[in-house]
């Protein structure tokens, strides 16, 4: 298949994380859009690494799935204390950064 | 090739359906198990590019430990409430991703890049296999390959920490009380100030006449560790 | 060490008896700081005795010195130095001003004691010599200004030196701010100068007038009307002359010194110094004779029904500055400063007696309750008759001698300035009228109380200290006005600086007696070699008749007074019920009080109360403040909104941005 395919892909997971971000409030779920968003890039770096013939991209992949992990860790280590706490699991709620 | 083709399809069909599983299904587990399909799904996708190794720590690493950490956590929270999502971003929102994915399509398809037309560049034995991917980590990526473990050390540390339990973190009734107590307008978060928020329990009021009133955290447990 | 090192040290003794004194105030024992400053100023008479010497030891084209310390104020085309100038002028006033200031104090020594606030006296009245002696001695027009503005400075300080007399504060605002608006005469005056001529040292601006003036042009008579506005203020002139009578609310030799012998001659003094401008524009100079002649004539006739002993000289003194402004501005330098000389003799111990009377009643000043001195103070009086003699012009007494070197050159000049003259001979005898009323009011007739109680060697004391002026009680615990009344009689410091003026008054004139000897002309020269009139002499025939003529009004004077008040008394009482009138008028000072009150005092403070309301609170704050923090503020509510806290909203803020940029990305590359 040309690589555009998969770039096109890439790009619609991305977006389908992206309108998730912005439509969902519950925290987990928000998070779980972040991954699909990271995953559209670690497809976008594979594809391109088959393009140019050579392993860097996915070296990066590699790195990017090792971030994810940490920021799922981190992450959801902070929802389980919000919900210890028991403030609402709602990403509304949490608001209290405000000016 | 054919057979590509079909592969392909499949495994983008599957991809794209799990993302929007992910973003529609209400309860969060469903979307968990949504997410899981997606996974698997770009592992395939992997495979066709000829990436064994990332296809392989996909499938180990994402759809099997992160995972596995999600539906643990999912578990413990709960489902929550059906949350129906308000305001103008219920319908923006879409809107925007919309846009966004119209306009990368139209940036990768019409740009007519030699590369992306092409089916990639001559395939080498070897490409992509775990000989390959080590060698780089450790000649030409290795101070990204050590940033990365000490990444994972902290992570590590920093969910231990976040969510341990902590003594007198729990809401305590008592504490609670006194913490509640009707306080002067220029107090208190500036939600609450604003009149955004109610003030933190201001319903669960319980201030009866002639208690003493404790400074807040003069009576607070004592907490092991510090904190 | 040459002549202008010896200016500089005529400078510093007063100015570090100042500042020692002031230092010291609170342990300073006994009378410690009087006989400092008293030092202080002798020294700095030696002095100037001392540059005078040195002078006269040159030759007379060599006597303008000049002397610079340092760079003061030069920048931007300015040029003015720390510069004084030593020239006959100058030593002829520092010798004028230190030499009555050491007397003054030397009196003050005695006088003053037992009050509270004595080193602070002796420290501001040093302060105030200083400030003189830097006005006189300047090089150039900024320092000018500064001697200027500190003798201002100064005589506020002393005039409300009791400050806890509501009387005495409002008088010294009321000269401060008198002064201030001569000050701004001055300053423009110096503006104008400046901006013609390029520089502000005296010496080249005098020479350079000539040249970038047009003569009797609208700038020079610009410049030389302001100049006589600072003048004036400082002088008393009509029509900035309210603040003098007003001004006696200071100790008694406070007004010996600064508003009869030297502060009040600075305006003498400036016209003097600029010369060379006036003549170039003879419009100013005539409108100063005609102001000097005024006030000449109306002080005299205000001087006739004061009944406050201090108040009576302090007209005196307008007017006797009025003749002396009259004979600077008609071209009479010398005679005019002949007559400050004598002037500053006379009436510094007119005041000094004054002084003594007034402690003799125990504070009070009134002429309605004295009478009878005659035994009780003898001493006194011979000095008030001395001094009175002197004032009004009888012979050989220096008055007479000065008065009339005025009145004869104004002869001289002819044309208008004969009226001048003529108006000068009714004030010669309307000045003698009033001396010898306060003087036969005061020490002939039936002795008062206190006189009796003087005679049986009593000094009399108040039961309740009470102001002079408005007769309310006052409260004297915070130490001053001191407890202490002298009289010259007890007092040996007061006693010698009263002889030695006294005979300073009867003999001073002998200087410039006509067609006998011109001292003070030749020795003034150099300073006026450059005036026209300069060669003007008035040969010794007329001068003489002149003289004569002016004996004999002083001696009508003094008759007509010695009839009203002694011979027949009951008289005065007539003279007023028949012209009530003329007296009220006279009494209230020619309503000049009135006038500035209602044309000047009252619009500003309407508008400072207009503007304070309104532009103030509707403009300033409302606009301005008030303004600019609402734009903030609502600039920053506006910015505020942006901060939801809303996680998703910043979400979409950023999938929004990126759209953007890819956007711009997409379109940059086709």
């Amino acid at each position: 298949m040309n690589i555009g395919w998969y770039l096109t892909v890439s790009a619609i997971i991305f977006c389908i994380g992206a309108g998730g971000v912005l439509v969902r409030r519950n925290p987990l779920v928000v998070l779980l859009c972040l991954e699909l968003m990271l995953n559209a890039a670690n497809l976008a770096l594979v594809a391109f690494a088959r393009m140019w013939g050579n392993e860097d991209g996915q070296v990066f992949a590699l790195i990017v799935m090792v971030v994810a992990a940490c920021e799922v860790t981190v992450g959801l280590g902070l929802v389980v204390a919000i919900y210890r706490r028991r403030l609402p699991i709602d990403v509304d709620e949490l608001n209290e950064l405000q000016g | 090739m054919v057979f590509t083709a079909i592969i392909f399809f499949l495994a983008a069909i599957g991809a794209i359906t799990g993302a929007f599983g992910v973003v529609l299904l209400r309860n969060p587990f469903y979307s968990v198990l949504a997410l899981a399909v997606h996974l698997v799904s770009l592992a395939a996708l992997f495979l066709l590019l000829r990436a064994e190794f990332v296809a392989a720590a996909q499938v180990i690493v994402y759809a099997g430990a992160v995972m596995v950490l999600y539906v643990f956590v999912v578990a413990y929270v709960g489902a929550g409430e059906q949350l129906a999502s308000g305001g103008v971003l219920r319908v923006l929102g879409p809107l925007f991703a919309l846009a966004l994915a119209i306009e990368l399509c139209i940036a990768m398809l019409g740009a007519g890049l030699a590369g992306v037309n092409s089916k990639g560049a001559a395939y080498v034995p070897g490409f992509g296999s775990p000989r390959s991917i080590g060698e780089l980590f450790l000649t030409k990526f290795l101070f990204p390959f050590e940033a990365a473990s000490i990444l994972l050390l902290v992570a590590a540390v920093g969910a231990v920490v976040l969510a341990r339990r902590r003594r007198g973190l729990e809401p305590d009734e008592q504490f609670e009380r006194q913490v509640s107590v009707p306080r002067p307008a220029w107090t208190g978060t500036m939600a609450e100030a604003g009149g955004l928020t109610m003030p933190a329990h201001a319903d669960e009021r319980t201030y009866v006449e002639g208690e003493p009133v404790a400074t807040p955290g003069s009576d607070r447990p004592n907490q092991e560790g510090g904190w | 060490m040459s002549a202008t090192t010896f200016g500089w040290l005529v400078l510093a003794c007063p100015l570090v008896g100042s500042i020692l004194i002031g230092f010291g105030y609170a342990r300073w024992p006994g009378r410690l700081a009087g006989w400092l400053a008293t030092l202080a100023i002798g020294l700095s008479f030696v002095f100037s005795v001392i540059v005078l010497v040195k002078l006269l030891g040159m030759s007379s084209d060599h006597r303008q010195l000049t002397s610079s310390l340092w760079d003061y104020d030069v920048s931007a085309g300015v040029d003015a130095k720390l510069q004084i100038l030593v020239d006959p002028l100058s030593v002829f006033m520092i010798l004028v001003v230190s030499g009555v200031s050491t007397l003054i104090h030397l009196y003050s020594v005695s006088y003053m004691t037992l009050d509270r606030g004595y080193s602070r006296y002796f420290s501001y009245l040093n302060y105030f010599v200083f400030s003189m002696l830097l006005l006189v001695l300047a090089g150039n027009f900024v320092l000018l200004i500064v001697g200027w503005a500190f003798v201002g400075a100064a005589s506020y300080l002393l005039i409300s030196f009791w400050y806890r007399r509501t009387t005495a504060t409002r008088a010294g605002i009321k000269a401060f701010v008198i002064n201030v608006v001569g000050d701004v005469g001055l300053v423009i005056a110096t503006f104008i100068i400046f901006q013609h001529t390029g520089t502000v040292q005296f010496l080249p601006v005098f020479h350079a007038v000539p040249h970038t003036f047009v003569h009797n042009g609208a700038p020079i008579v610009v410049a030389c009307l302001l100049l006589l506005v600072g003048a004036f203020a400082k002088s008393a002139q009509v029509p900035l002359h309210t603040w003098l009578p007003d001004a006696m609310e200071g100790p008694t030799p406070v007004s010996a010194l600064i508003h009869a012998a030297t502060m009040v001659t600075a305006g003498v003094y400036l016209i003097a110094r600029m010369h060379v401008l006036f003549e170039w524009g003879p419009t100013a100079a005539d409108v100063g004779a005609i102001g000097g002649c005024l006030t000449l004539v109306i002080a005299a006739t205000v001087a006739l029904v004061m009944t406050d002993i201090k108040r009576v000289i302090a007209y005196s003194t307008m007017s006797q500055i009025g003749y002396m402004i009259m004979g600077v501005c008609v071209g009479a330098y010398s005679a005019g400063l002949f007559h400050l000389m004598t002037h500053a003799f006379f009436k510094a111990l007119l005041f000094m007696a004054a002084g003594s009377i007034i402690g003799a009643m125990a504070g009070d000043q009134s002429l309605d309750h004295m009478g009878g001195f005659r035994k009780a103070l003898p001493f006194t009086l011979i000095c008030f008759l001395v001094g009175g003699l002197a004032l009004s012009g009888m012979p050989p007494f220096s008055g007479w001698l000065s008065k009339d070197d005025i009145i004869g050159f104004l002869d001289h000049r002819g044309g208008g300035f004969e009226i001048l003259g003529i108006v000068g001979y009714v004030g010669a005898l309307l000045t003698g009228i009033y001396t010898f009323r306060m003087i036969f009011r005061a020490f002939w007739g039936e002795p008062c109380e206190e006189a009796r109680e003087l005679e049986h060697g009593h000094l009399h004391h108040a039961d309740v200290p009470r102001n002079p002026m408005t007769g309310e009680e006052e409260d004297t615990d915070v130490g001053f006005p001191g407890p202490g009344h002298f009289i010259a009689e007890r007092e040996l410091p007061m006693k010698i600086a009263m002889g030695a003026l006294a005979v300073l008054a009867l003999v001073g004139g002998l200087v410039q007696v006509p067609g006998i000897d011109d001292a003070v002309t030749r020795f003034l020269e150099p300073t006026f070699a450059d005036s026209k009139y300069v060669h003007v002499e008035v040969s010794a025939g007329p001068a003489w008749l002149g003289l004569v003529i002016g004996a004999l009004i002083a001696i009508a004077g003094v008759t007509i007074a010695y009839r009203i008040w002694v011979l027949k008394p009951g008289t005065s009482l007539r003279i007023r019920e028949r012209f009530s009138g003329a007296y009220v008028f006279l009494w209230h000072k020619w309503y000049f009080d009135e006038i500035i009150d209602f044309a000047i005092v009252r619009p500003t403070l309407w508008t400072g109360r207009v503007v304070a309301t309104t532009f103030e609170r509707g403009v300033i704050t409302g606009v301005v403040t008030d303004g600019t923090t609402s734009v903030v503020r609502a600039g920053s509510a506006a910015v505020r909104r942006a901060q939801t806290g809303f996680l998703r909203y910043y979400a979409a803020l950023m999938i929004v941005c990126v759209f953007g940029v890819a956007l711009y990305f997409l379109v940059s590359s086709t």
